[in-house]
This record gives C-alpha cells, sequence and structure tokens, in this order.
C-alpha cells in the first residue's frame, strides 16, 4: 500500500550519499518534491569514506568537460550549499620519482593541451620543493593543477544535507529499497515495509547501484572498489597540497586539523551484499612505503585508523550519468570508480536538467549506460 | 616475515598462560605475545623481577601466586614474545604485530585473545585535567618501580582494586590525604542474597577486603557515598570539589587526585573481528558471545579471562584451562570426549569462583553519572568533544555512534573511541530514550594499537599461507 502521505511526490532518489543529496538538492530547488531513501544513514558509505580529493589532474578526457565544471562550483561551493565544505584549492599534485617518469608527465601534459585544455601545469624540482620542502629531495619533476584541492567529508555530507532539507527534500534513513514495481506509468517502490510511488526515480545507490538498476530493467555490469585509507596521529604543518606520484599507490594529504590523510587506491576486500569491507594489511603496506619514501619525515608518526569504503566500480573506471536507456523516468548517476566526489555538485545539476528539462547542454555521451550495457556478451 | 603456529595466544596474564601451559601439555606449537616485557599480565605486572625487589613484601599474596603460575607457563615450551603489540586479528585466524619495530604476520589454528580489561573511563568535569589519573596507572608504577607519589593523593574510587591499591600505598610510606569512596549506598534487599551466596563460596576474598576498609578507616580520613566530583585548574588540577549523597559538600586544593570505578573487557579485538557481543546488564558493559569453552561466533577464536567479562585471576586461569583443552581437541591432539571429561572438574571450580562474583558486581556498581555525565563534562578526550554537543546532535535524527562519530569527531582520536565509546552509547540512550544495548558501539577501525608508518612499511608477508 502505498503511503498516503507520500502521494504527491514526484522524483524518488535510491541511496543517501553525496550524489544522491546532490540530485536531490538541485532537483528541489528546481521545483520538484523529493524523497530520499536510505537504506542505513547519510554518507554511511563511499562518501562519508572518501578522501574528499577535488582533483581534475589526470582526469580522463571523456569526463573532463564536466570536471572542470565542478571544479568551478567548488570554487564558488559557500554560494551553493552554504558551506565551504572544508574545501581547500592548494592543488593537487602528480610527482615524478624516476627521470623516466618525466615522460609519463609529459604525455599527459600534450594530450590535454592537444585538447585544448590548459589548467595542467609541468614544474620542475625547484618549484616543487618551493611549494612543497618537506618533499624528498629525489623527486624530479611533477604535473600541477593549482586550483585542485581536498574537501572535508563530513562537512560536505552536512552541507548537501542541510540545504537539501532546507529546499523540501525528506530524508528517510533506514530504508533499504528492496523491490520496484511499475504501475502505469509510475514506479512503485518497496523500502523496509513502506511503499513510495513517484513518476521519476534516481538510482544513485554507490556500491549496489547494480541491482537498483536491475529492479528497474536495467542490466549494468558493475564491479566494486574497496578503496584504503590512513589516517596518522595530528601533527604540526607538514604540506598543503594533495600529492599523488607516479607509477606507485599514493595520494598523501594534510586535513585542517592536521592528520595526514594517505590513500591512493590501494584496494582492501569487500562483501558488498553484507555490506562488510575490509582492510588488507600487506596491500597497505604499499602505501607506507610510498609515504615515507616520499615524505621521510613522516616514518615514526603513528597510525590512528584505517578502513576500506565500498565503491561501484565500471569496466572503463567512467560513471554511469544519464537516463536509462530501456526505462522511462529512470535516471543513473553511480560506478564513479574512485573519483566520484569531485564531480558531486556537477552531477546533481546534471540529473535536474534530465528531468526538469529532458535534456542537458553538459558534455555526457561518454557516460551513457548503453555503452557498459553492449559490451556484455550474449546470453 | 610471516609464520604459523597451533595457536597463537595474545596476553600472558592468567588466562593467556594457563591456555598456554594446557595447550602445551597437548604438543600444540604455541605462541604467546604480549606488549609487557615480561609474563604475569595486569595483576601480576613483572612479577618475576619485583619479587626479589623490596617493594614485593607489600604487595601481598597473590602476587606471589602469580611467581608460581609465570613458572609453569615459563617451563611449559611455548614460544613467548614480550614487547610485542599485536594490532590487528582476522578470521583465518591470523594476527599482525610489531616487535622492534617490525611488523610481521602469524597464522595459525586457533587464535586465543586474552587481553583481560581497561579501567572504566571515569568522566566528570575537569576529569581529562593533568593531575588526574587512575588508580590503574598509579598502581602500575607502585608495581614496575615501586614509585610513591611525594605528596599525600586524593582517591575517589569505587570497587576492590583502588582499596588493594591504597592498601599497598600505605604499606610502602606513602601517604593518602583523603578517601573518597564513591559506592553508591546499596539496594539491600537485592544485594543480601548475593552477599549471602559470595560469603559461603569465598569467604576469603570478603574478608580480606574487609579488612582493607577497617584499615584505610583508621588511617586516613574516609568520606562514604560521594556522589559528585567537579576538578578545576588551569593548565593542571589544583583544586577539586566533592559532594556527598546526602549533600554534604566540600572543596580541597590537590595535585593528584586518582579515580577508579571498576574494569570492563577490552572488546576491541572482538569487536574489529565483528564476533556477535552480548550487553552484561550486571557489569554494564559489553562482551563477547562465548560458548562453554570460550569460542566466539568466529570459528577458531577463542577469549579467556577478563576479555568475556570480569571475573579475576582466578576464574581468568581456568577459563583459558577450558580454552586450552578445546583448542588441543580442534587441533586433534585430544578427542572431543577427553577434552570433556578433562573439563569437567575445571568447571566445578570454576563455577565456585564465579559465585561472588554477581554480589560484587551489585556492591559495586558505579554510580549513574559515570555513565551519563553532566554536560559540560567531555566525553571524547582526545577531540575534546563534549556531553553537551553530543546531546546536541542526538537532537537532530536519532543517530547512533557512528553518525556521531562523524558529525563530531568523537572517537576518531588516538584512543579510537576506547575512552568514550561506552559514554557515547550512554549519553545518546538516555537523549533518545533507548537503552545501551541498543545503541551498540562505534565500529572498531584498525590498527587495534597505534602503529607507525615506518612499522606499516616494514611489512612484508610475501608467501604468507592464506
Ligand atoms: C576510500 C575512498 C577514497 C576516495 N577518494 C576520492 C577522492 O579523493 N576524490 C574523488 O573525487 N572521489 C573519491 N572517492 C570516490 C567518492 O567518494 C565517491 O565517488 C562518491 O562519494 C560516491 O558517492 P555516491 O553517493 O555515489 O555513493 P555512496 O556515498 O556510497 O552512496 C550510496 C548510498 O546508497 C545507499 N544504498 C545502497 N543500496 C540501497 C538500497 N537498496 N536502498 C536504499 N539505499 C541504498 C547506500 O547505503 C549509500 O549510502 C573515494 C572513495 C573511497 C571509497
Amino acid at each position: 500500500m502505498p503511503d498516503v502521505s507520500e502521494a504527491a511526490i514526484d522524483t524518488i532518489v535510491i541511496g543517501g550519499g553525496l550524489h544522491g543529496l546532490s540530485a536531490s538538492l538541485h532537483l528541489a530547488r528546481a521545483g520538484r518534491r523529493v524523497v530520499v531513501l536510505e537504506r542505513s544513514w547519510v554518507g554511511r558509505h563511499a562518501s562519508s569514506s572518501s578522501a574528499a580529493g577535488v582533483r581534475t589532474l589526470n582526469r580522463d578526457l571523456a569526463e573532463l568537460p564536466i570536471s572542470l565544471e565542478s571544479q568551478d562550483m567548488w570554487h564558488n561551493i559557500e554560494a551553493i550549499v552554504g558551506s565551504d565544505c572544508g574545501f581547500r584549492a592548494y592543488g593537487q599534485v602528480n610527482v615524478a620519482e624516476h627521470p623516466k617518469h618525466v615522460a609519463v608527465l609529459e604525455k599527459r601534459l600534450a594530450l590535454t593541451r592537444a585538447a585544448g585544455y590548459t589548467h595542467e601545469e609541468l614544474i620542475d624540482r625547484a618549484e616543487l620543493t618551493r611549494l612543497i620542502p618537506a618533499i624528498s629531495s629525489h623527486c624530479v619533476a611533477a604535473l600541477i593543477v593549482r586550483t585542485d584541492g581536498a574537501a572535508d567529508p563530513h562537512l560536505t555530507l552536512r552541507a548537501f544535507r542541510r540545504s537539501a532539507e532546507s529546499a523540501g527534500v525528506t530524508i528517510h534513513e533506514g530504508y533499504g529499497v528492496t523491490a520496484i514495481e511499475r504501475v502505469g506509468s509510475d514506479w512503485q517502490v518497496h523500502a523496509d515495509g513502506r511503499s513510495f510511488v513517484a513518476p521519476t526515480v534516481v538510482n544513485a545507490a554507490g556500491a549496489w547501484a547494480g541491482d537498483i538498476a536491475a529492479m528497474l530493467g536495467d542490466d549494468i555490469p558493475l564491479g566494486h572498489k574497496a578503496s584504503m585509507m590512513i589516517v596518522t596521529e595530528r601533527i604540526a604543518p607538514l604540506l598543503k597540497p594533495v600529492v599523488s606520484v607516479v607509477g606507485r599507490p599514493l595520494s598523501f594529504k594534510q586535513s585542517d586539523q592536521g592528520t595526514l590523510v594517505i590513500g591512493g587506491g590501494l584496494q582492501g576486500s569487500a562483501d558488498i551484499q553484507a555490506q562488510k569491507s575490509f582492510v588488507d594489511f600487506s596491500e597497505l603496506a604499499k602505501g607506507a612505503r610510498a609515504a615515507t619514501d616520499l615524505f621521510p619525515s613522516v616514518g615514526p608518526l603513528r597510525i590512528v585508523r584505517t578502513w576500506a569504503g565500498m565503491e561501484g566500480k565500471t569496466d572503463d573506471h567512467l560513471p554511469v550519468v544519464g537516463p536509462s536507456p530501456t526505462a522511462s523516468g529512470v535516471y543513473h548517476a553511480f560506478g564513479f570508480s574512485g573519483h566520484g566526489f569531485q564531480l558531486v555538485p556537477v552531477v546533481g545539476a546534471i540529473l535536474a536538467d534530465l528531468i526538469v528539462h529532458g535534456g542537458t547542454n553538459r558534455c555526457i555521451e561518454a557516460l551513457s549506460a548503453d555503452r557498459l550495457m553492449a559490451r556484455r556478451p550474449a546470453a | 616475515m610471516s609464520r604459523t603456529a597451533d595457536l597463537v595466544i595474545v596476553g600472558a596474564g592468567p588466562a593467556g598462560m594457563a591456555a598456554a601451559v594446557t595447550a602445551r601439555r597437548h604438543q600444540l606449537d604455541v605462541l604467546v605475545v604480549d606488549e609487557q616485557a615480561a609474563p604475569g599480565g595486569q595483576i601480576w605486572r613483572d612479577v618475576e623481577a619485583v619479587s626479589c625487589k623490596p617493594q614485593a613484601a607489600f604487595l601481598g599474596n597473590a602476587y606471589h601466586e602469580g611467581l608460581a603460575a609465570v613458572g609453569r607457563f615459563r617451563a611449559s615450551g611455548a614460544t613467548y614474545e614480550p614487547n610485542t603489540k599485536v594490532w590487528q586479528v582476522e578470521a583465518g585466524p591470523r594476527a599482525f604485530l610489531t616487535r622492534d619495530g617490525a611488523a610481521s604476520s602469524v597464522k595459525a589454528r586457533s587464535m586465543l585473545l586474552a587481553t583481560g580489561a581497561q579501567e572504566r573511563p571515569v568522566p566528570f568535569p575537569g576529569w581529562t585535567l593533568p593531575g588526574v589519573m587512575t588508580v590503574g596507572a598509579a598502581q602500575i608504577m607502585l608495581k614496575t618501580s615501586g614509585q610513591v607519589p611525594v605528596e599525600p593523593v586524593w582517591i575517589a574510587a569505587n570497587g576492590p582494586l583502588a582499596l588493594l591499591y591504597a592498601a599497598q600505598l600505605l604499606k610502602m610510606g606513602g601517604r593518602i590525604a583523603g578517601f573518597l569512596d564513591t559506592t553508591p549506598a546499596i539496594d539491600v534487599s537485592a544485594t543480601i542474597p548475593k552477599l549471602a551466596a559470595a560469603a559461603f563460596a569465598a569467604p576469603g576474598d570478603l574478608l580480606k577486603g574487609l579488612g582493607w576498609i577497617v584499615n584505610l578507616r583508621r588511617h586516613v580520613p574516609y568520606i562514604r557515598h560521594v556522589a559528585r566530583i567537579e576538578a578545576f585548574g588551569t593548565d593542571r588540577l589544583e583544586r577539586f570539589r566533592y559532594e556527598t549523597a546526602s549533600g554534604v559538600a566540600a572543596t580541597v586544593d590537590a595535585h593528584l587526585l586518582l579515580v577508579h570505578e571498576g574494569v570492563v573487557p577490552s572488546i576491541h579485538p572482538t569487536l574489529s573481528l565483528g564476533c556477535v557481543h552480548n550487553w552484561l546488564g550486571g557489569q554494564d558493559c559489553f562482551a563477547p558471545a562465548l560458548d562453554a569453552w570460550g569460542e566466539t561466533s568466529e570459528a577458531g577464536i577463542f577469549v579467556a579471562g577478563d576479555g568475556g567479562g570480569i571475573g579475576g585471576a582466578a576464574v581468568a586461569s581456568l577459563r583459558g584451562e577450558i580454552a586450552g583443552l578445546r583448542i588441543a581437541a580442534r587441533a586433534g591432539r585430544i578427542s572431543a570426549v577427553e577434552a570433556q571429561a578433562a573439563a569437567q572438574p575445571i568447571r566445578s571450580r570454576l563455577k565456585r569462583a564465579l559465585t561472588a562474583r554477581s554480589f560484587l558486581d551489585a556492591f559495586y556498581r558505579p554510580r549513574a553519572s559515570i555513565f551519563v555525565p553532566a554536560d559540560e563534562t567531555i566525553a571524547c578526550r582526545c577531540e575534546e568533544v563534549s556531553v553537551a554537543s553530543i546531546r546536541a546532535q542526538a537532537a537532530i535524527g536519532r543517530p547512533g555512534p557512528n553518525q556521531i562519530k562523524a558529525s563530531t569527531r568523537a572517537g576518531m582520536g588516538p584512543c579510537q573511541g576506547r575512552q568514550c565509546s561506552y559514554t557515547i552509547a550512554s549519553v545518546l540512550a538516555d537523549a533518545e530514550g533507548r537503552q545501551v544495548p541498543d545503541i551498540g558501539l562505534y565500529r572498531v577501525r584498525p590498527p587495534l594499537k597505534p602503529l607507525t608508518l615506518d612499522e606499516l612499511a616494514s611489512l612484508d608477508d610475501v608467501g604468507c599461507p592464506t
């Protein structure tokens, strides 16, 4: 039985991560009555476990146009969600440790330049050590985007949640979607004993979005990631930019609190159905080695906590953003493959375009669900 | 480096040592690791070295029983690695450790967690000021280095450990400015039957406790039913105020205030393993669910000693022996029937040893404000989050501990919630009209012990069998 009180809603967003929140915020501001259904609590998965790097550097060219627009939105984030979300534009730097790795950086720079982009810049050792005095002197050069940076995932979640709610979005936590049916031209969504009916559904269910897509009739192959993070004790200011390195798994930065936040895509393991993830310390040791090689002074610091966060991963590591190729009224936003935090502001705006105006000027052709569905061998 | 063993035991206290001796009797290959420099655990800390020092004379008979237990353990043939921190335990079972700055892992057929208890945190306004410290920490100094505080100390505490410490301190020439007994007035009708049972089962223990109190009251100002404490000072403790249940209050100058409100099982390892835990209402804490042999809900992972529920040294040893038998059976060294037969007499002794427990639990139950302290109290000392700010968050939705952690940073600091998880759960339960067992504790994120980046970088378990 549909809830009478919910009869008036026109969009159901499944998943209360940052993408679900951003979509609901933009939709509500465009006048839609939106309900967010979140199985556990807002931000429980990828969005609160994120490294929250706001990075355009080294992005796939296919998602670079929307990523650059998202970057502008980040620089204006206070106006959008009433909080700076802890965003600090201290730059993102991809370091070459060996002369042979400089060629990798040069090749990347040539690629973006040829496509007409100028945001990336190659810097030499002198400029690198000027920007990051603590970095090991064996590093020879780096690619940098000076306007990139990082935010605080918890502040970002709080700001998006608060803005969505004040725009009129209703968030139901503890409601896991278990079945979806077509009822006339509407969708009836069943979640923990309640049901919700609306003509439009947004699938922002993160690592579980493949299951939701299947309930809606789309068979979209989705793998998963379980990226691991390390946080150390607090220390005096050590560096400002976010540092990654060619050929090794590392992303290294210092938070406002003074802790070092170390990630870089090293994989733990996950039992997606059980919603559990596990740290693999043998793997994580590689991250610790990369960190102490690049910043020898940090070796004695104590690790305070580590974790692995679960997220959906596609074959080509690009997200699925756009309407369902088969089901009307269904929109997908998932498969961010470990780099969706930066895209949060823009993807919500894109979904609102698609749902409210029936189309968007933004460049999302490469992100359609079709591309993945076509690849699946015929049964 | 990666190794294997039939049994890896974490913790060389009464439970761990007894299990090691039992498992070795059945020829298991046993590795015992412990953070401390010598076997004995909390109760028999450093007992071999101390037995030759002057303070030995003052530490009491129970301490000397430890010497015999350590002797049996040393002779058992178990591999013993002191100064070793276990910072991660996994199903498998597998343990990750560091020793001398190098990390390694051990894969075992069975793992016994004998990691004991931790002092229950004692939050009250001002409890984080330097100069306020726990009786347990003071006792460690007394046991290992014979350190007696120069100035007279104040003790505000509840429970046998504090009485024992006070007695030891006086014998070693220390001075006590005053003993504020925070044990609440007992509900006589509920406690008398338990007392009777306890007196019947273990009269010696009870008399010993009474003896300490009588002796203490003869030598130091002794104030009963202290219900409220508030500490003041700019950079460290300067003064504190106390008030009894009947409203008698005083403010005194002090530089050292020792507090204690009993101990709770240290459950971080079993929480991180995802083992099922039960709420022990009588002890106001969680403990891993264990079968009759001490096995947790994770196959091959056992708990013995205070980590499975507070029982004291004698209970811990017996439970260690029982677990050791089952572990020997798992390894195929004895049959299930043999293990059962061998366990029989130990279980009878265990039953007797446990009789006094429920009386002690009821008698020494902490006052309510230890669980839900006043608003201005710091709940999480690592991140300096007050009770008031937890309450403010509780007003938005019905958050659980993990959401509180994300929104306030409480529990994110170096102690990883060991100090504040019960306070957060109790404050949330109070604010949301729920029960602590329904609220639960933070999800535990590894490592279990602080580990440096250099130590993790040294981990090389290539070739580890999985
Ligand atoms: C460790 C780590 C580091 C990262 N670092 C970066 C970085 O530096 N930069 C960057 O740009 N990106 C980064 N990312 C990626 C980024 O965090 C994610 O792309 C982004 O947070 C995804 O948001 P989401 O809303 O799609 O997913 P989630 O936050 O996972 O939200 C999905 C939600 O759907 C809910 N859900 C699932 N199934 C159901 C159901 N049946 N019914 C109801 N609700 C359901 C889940 O409970 C969950 O809350 C990182 C990710 C991780 C894990």
